[in-house]
């Protein structure tokens, strides 16, 4: 059993849910324990960056202390998390003066960060401690024939962080190749999917949305495997249809994070893996992989 | 730079953790080349770190560029000088909203909103925060999205109510910590 | 006869004076045993300074030396000499370092005056106890090495070869010509690269006075200046040279072939090859990988239809030792690989190509026959070059490779030549044309209408956005004299990618006992001064192994390397440090411990007498035996017992 302290994100137990429900579904069977940091807040995510930055690493750094005082490695599988959380650790560590006014505002609160803990994102944490092929070897739906777009995403891979490529990253690929699919090639993988501009200015994230799914479907491919990036799952499944009809465009195409699909492979129940909370049924693209499972209700 | 330089500007954005490498920049241009929203902004990236060192600030903190900034870090991945341009923009966000420029683009109202619900509910509630902030800026979109609004309050996306979190209290002390302490 | 010291304070200017005070210094000194004289003085080191030593010798008889400067490294022989001079034992000479040592660390008067006064007080007494020492003189090996056979190492060999003394030139491939042989035309005269050094190649393959080994390498190298003794491995050809005339039947015959190196994977070479027409050596080797003989055991084809016989699968590899005074690293460059940078598709996208592809692309002796052609065949009508690949980048290197610029606009020209209604587009960061017809050259290409763009680009992408980009390559920038994003659909993008050290340079630098710098090129010994130098006397460097240069200057610095070479033959002698070890034969047990310590195999063991004995002409004076001697048997002259604690009395007392 490998033991982490998992860090969720307000998304995830919002929009994000189906996500979050179907990383809980395949930690179990693959021995990962992720129980949620207790009593967690928000890491400030980038607006809070951009609205007063030593404000945000404060109260990141209360995350990291909590996470540090587990001992575990801090996981998120928010790729926007993940990069506040690191970006916090990296500036406190270069910055004595930054330091200094985080030491005392966790004081205030009886909490003390000493800079040792990991923050690790979660598709790394799956296929460096868990590995593709001990994924694949649990397998018992392999999904063959299953052309899946692997979507990485900005914030997976970029600045550097050591794994995987920043611009043509592969492990969403190998990890799907591991289940049985088809991953198709993907020049815009790890492009924008227009993030928090959803909100404030649609169009042009509607434009950015359409521009990748656009490029998965001419590629072949009939759904996308998405990072675990909360903003990058909704904007890709739940503003499908406007970023359609916009651009009169005519794909159809499933949004399932790695995790649900690797949980579709294992075998796990489809309401476990919130397959059924996904915006753009999956529910005929999976039709051939159901085990025994339930219907998916769309 | 200089500590006696008379670039107050340059220094001011410096000084803001993560930015502290902006007077490294050679202006070679590959942070605009690799932007993503570039055809949006007024002065693409590289333009207003050059406006920012010639001590261009209403300019800068006035123009819309930086709003259209979505963190995507192809211009940080290959930065040559590893001055990390989006840093320098949303710094560049931080100080046009502490000083109250109003940008012609919504995103000012959505920080704040959504920074005022992680300081009241120690997490984001995103439905109190997406309500607020179409109510705000533009009701008539909040129309638009309703549909979808829908959809995801039936699937279960859409919490209504923000959780219980006694972190909350916690965030509450720190920042006022951080503000008596005087940081930025 | 009695110690009679005399001690000079130097103030340097303000260098010394400024920070520690020399009169005080001075004053201390003459309170110190055995001190006849001490004076200071603006600035030791010049004619007058050095007079007033050489006065105090002849007129008060000092016989002992101490002057409180600089760093020894800096006047220690200009000191000695002085001495000699004024007929005193240059080792009657000690030197306090009160700058780089005291007053250049600290701004504090009083603590660097107090130090000041106890390095000098050490000097004092250890040099009451310094011997006359001779330097002894050996004669140096007028034969010379030269690793690496480009053009810095055949414009070097050739020098010193034509002064009629032997140079052993060692190259790993099968030929000589390095990379410039792969080059098309050269900037800014656009001479052709093969036709300017092919005539030096044959001089060098036909020269009296050069020792010709190629396809070997450097495996053992030990000695000192003026006599190393280097062990080289010729690796076998399976080709006997004495036979072989080079007719190249056998290159024919062979049906079984590997990527060529020379025309950089774009096209195919046999298993047995010569590099390319030109070669010199023109003899072939057999490329174990690729030969159906050494992998299955069958073909033979070669040794079938050679008339000469000269075919031998049973060839091992040869070792050769040679003795030699000076050896010069001419091991040249590599090319950046592109692949790490994604972005620009290298590796993954048709079409985009690096500059040494390029240039066998464009070469009327390479894979097209001098036809810039695409992946399909056609000819681009519109390339893109872009520049800094690998240079002024932090992720990689963050030195600037010098020479992209200037060949990057030579393939601008190349292009127009080849393919007057392409358009070419630059997209550069900055323009370096510093050289001697550089700027004209960059006129030129001007001129020619090639378009130049300020911009890096942020990426080089096939995925069309408009009717126009499909089935391109899209360049995406900034141009930046606007300040707008821009995208460009090109046929072809040419990476000007920057250089590198060798991929073992690391290795090679150890062998020899060289350092390299931080970006991996060998270290020079002085950047400014002595820029063809090592810190190792007698081995030099040359070329791009010591950093990115063009030909003009990398034939400056192996003809620079050439004249230190042939002044050091011409002289025919070098000295040898006086400090050497001495063992005490009454003392020595026999142990042998020294012998197997010494880094230069200068001790031997007397059998009969059975005691170790330092050869003189041999040790460095490096101290490992002095120390590690257990019956404290060996003395280092210079470093003795006494000498050291007595240095030491004067710090702590």
């Amino acid at each position: 059993m490998k033991y982490y302290a998992y860090y969720p994100g307000c998304s995830m137990e919002a929009t994000a849910v189906p996500v979050e429900l179907s990383i809980q579904a395949i930690a179990k069977p693959l021995n990962m324990d992720l129980s949620e940091i207790e009593d967690w807040t928000c890491c400030g995510s980038s607006p809070y960056g951009s609205v007063n930055k030593v404000e945000a690493i404060t109260i990141a750094a209360r995350i990291l202390a909590l996470a540090e005082k587990t001992g575990l490695d801090l996981v998120t599988a928010c790729s926007s998390c993940y990069i506040v959380l690191s970006e916090a650790r990296s500036l406190i560590k270069e910055n004595a003066e930054l330091a200094a006014t985080v030491r005392d505002a966790l004081a205030a609160v009886d909490l003390e960060y000493k800079g040792t803990v990991r923050v690790r994102h979660l598709v790394e944490v799956l296929f460096n401690d868990i590995g593709v092929e001990a994924i694949a070897a649990k397998v018992v739906k392999p999904l063959t024939g299953l052309k899946v777009a692997c979507y990485h995403g900005c914030q997976q891979v970029r600045p550097r962080y050591g794994f995987d490529d920043p611009e043509m990253p592969q492990w969403l690929d190998l990890m799907a190749a591991s289940l049985g699919a088809e991953p198709v090639p993907f020049p815009l993988k790890a492009r924008c999917c227009g993030s928090s501009l959803i909100i404030s200015k649609e169009d042009v994230a509607l434009q950015l949305i359409n521009k990748l799914l656009t490029n998965a479907s001419e590629n072949g491919a009939q759904c996308i495997a998405s990072t675990t990036c909360p903003l990058c799952h909704t904007n890709l499944d739940a503003y499908q249809s406007i970023a359609k009809r916009r651009s009169k465009a005519n794909y159809n195409l499933p949004v399932l994070a790695i995790t649900q699909l690797i949980g579709v492979a294992l075998g796990l129940d489809y309401q476990a893996l919130g397959l059924h909370k996904n915006t753009v049924s999956p529910r005929d693209v999976l039709a051939p992989y159901k085990s025994k499972l339930q219907e998916v209700k769309t | 730079m200089r500590k006696n330089s008379s670039q107050t500007f340059l220094k001011e954005v410096a000084s803001i953790p993560g930015s502290n490498k902006i007077s490294e920049c050679i202006q070679c241009g590959v942070c605009s080349g690799s932007c993503t929203t570039a055809a949006y902004w007024e002065h693409p990236p590289r333009k207003i770190i050059a406006m920012v060192r010639a001590d261009m600030r209403d300019d800068v903190l006035s123009s819309n560029s930086i709003w259209f900034c979505v963190s995507c870090y192809l211009c940080t991945a290959h930065c040559p000088r590893d001055i990390r341009p989006a840093n320098i923009m949303h710094a560049l966000e931080s100080l046009a909203l502490k000083e109250g420029y109003k940008p012609p683009t919504r995103s000012p109202a959505m920080y704040k909103i959504l920074v005022d619900s992680i300081k009241r509910n120690g997490r984001v509630h995103e439905f109190g925060f997406m309500f607020k902030y179409y109510f705000k800026t533009n009701p008539l979109a909040a129309i638009k999205m309703l549909p979808l609004a829908i959809d995801l309050l039936t699937h279960g996306r859409m919490p209504l109510m923000p959780k219980k979190v006694k972190g909350k209290d916690e965030i509450k002390a720190i920042l006022a910590k951080v503000t008596a302490g005087g940081a930025q | 006869m009695e110690p009679k010291i005399g001690v000079y304070v130097c103030h340097c200017g303000s260098n010394i004076a400024g920070t520690v005070d020399v009169e005080q210094v001075a004053e201390y000194a003459r309170s110190l045993p055995a001190v006849e004289i001490a004076r200071d003085y603006k600035f030791m080191c010049s004619d007058p300074g050095q007079d007033l030593i050489k006065n105090d010798i002849r007129e008060l008889g000092i016989n002992r030396v101490v002057v409180a400067s600089c760093s020894p490294q800096m006047h220690e022989p200009t000191y000695r000499r002085a001495l000699q001079e004024a007929g005193l034992n240059p080792y009657f000479f000690e030197m306090a370092n009160i700058r780089e040592h005291c007053s250049w660390v600290t701004e504090d008067r009083e603590k660097a005056t107090e130090k000041a006064k106890a390095l000098v007080s050490a000097a004092v007494r250890r040099v009451y106890y310094h011997q006359p020492l001779a330097a002894n003189e050996v004669l140096i090996n007028p034969n010379t090495l030269i690793v690496g056979g480009g053009i810095a190492g055949i414009q070097a060999a050739l020098e010193v070869a034509d002064s009629e003394h032997k140079v052993y030139l060692v190259e790993r491939e099968p030929s000589i010509g390095g990379h410039m042989i792969q080059l098309d035309k050269t900037f800014p005269t656009l001479d052709c690269s093969a036709c300017i050094l092919t005539p030096k190649m044959s001089l060098v393959g036909a020269h009296p006075y050069i020792e010709l080994m190629t396809y070997s390498e450097v495996e053992d190298v030990s000695g000192f200046i003026g006599n190393f003794k280097v062990k080289i491995r010729k690796k076998a050809r399976y080709v006997d040279e004495a036979k072989c005339n080079g007719c190249g039947v056998c290159q024919t015959k062979c049906p079984w072939t590997a990527d060529s190196e020379f025309d950089v994977g774009l096209a195919k070479r046999k298993a047995i090859y010569t590099p390319f027409a030109q070669a010199v050596p023109n003899i072939p080797v057999i490329d174990k990988d690729h030969c159906a003989y050494f992998l299955k055991g069958k073909c033979r084809a070669c040794e079938k239809f050679c008339e000469r016989d000269a075919i031998n699968f049973e060839q091992v590899d040869q070792f050769v030792e040679i003795e030699v005074g000076n050896i010069i690293l001419t091991t040249g460059y590599k090319l950046f690989d592109p692949t790490p940078l994604t972005q620009y598709g290298y590796g993954r996208l048709d079409n985009v190509i690096t500059s040494l592809e390029f240039e066998r692309l464009v070469n009327a002796a390479g894979p097209t026959g001098g036809k810039i052609s695409l992946k399909d065949d056609t000819e681009p009508k519109s390339v893109a070059i872009i520049h800094c690949i690998g240079s002024r980048d932090e992720n990689y290197h963050e030195y600037c490779s010098r020479v992209c610029c200037m060949y990057s606009m030579k393939f601008a020209h190349l292009v127009s030549e080849h393919i007057p209604e392409a358009t070419v587009y630059e997209f550069y960061i900055d323009i370096r044309s510093a050289g001697k017809g550089f700027e004209e050259f960059y006129n030129r290409v001007l001129r020619e209408g090639t378009t130049f763009f300020r911009g890096r680009p942020g990426e080089v992408t096939n995925v069309a956005e408009t009717p126009e980009e499909k089935g391109k390559l899209v360049v995406q920038f900034e141009d930046t004299l606007v300040g707008r994003q821009r995208r460009i659909p090109v046929d072809m993008v040419i990476l000007s990618c920057g250089l590198e050290p060798q991929q073992d340079a690391e290795e090679v630098a150890r062998l020899f006992s060289i350092s390299c710098s931080a970006d991996g090129f060998f270290l020079e010994k002085h950047p400014k001064l002595d820029p063809v130098a090592t810190m190792t006397d007698g081995i030099l460097i040359a070329g791009c192994c010591q950093s990115p240069k063009d030909i003009p200057d990398t034939v400056a610095q192996a003809s620079a390397a050439a004249a230190r070479v042939l002044a050091l033959i011409s002289k025919g002698r070098v000295e040898i440090e006086a400090t050497t070890a001495v063992i005490d034969e009454e003392k020595c047990s026999g142990c042998r411990i020294c012998n197997l310590l010494c880094p230069y195999t200068a001790i031997s063991f007397i059998e009969d007498k059975k005691v170790s004995r330092v050869n003189e002409a041999l040790c460095k004076g490096c101290g490992t035996c002095v120390a590690a001697c257990p019956s404290s048997a060996i003395t280092q002259k210079h470093f003795t017992a006494e000498q050291i604690m007595a240095e030491l009395e004067g710090i702590l007392v």
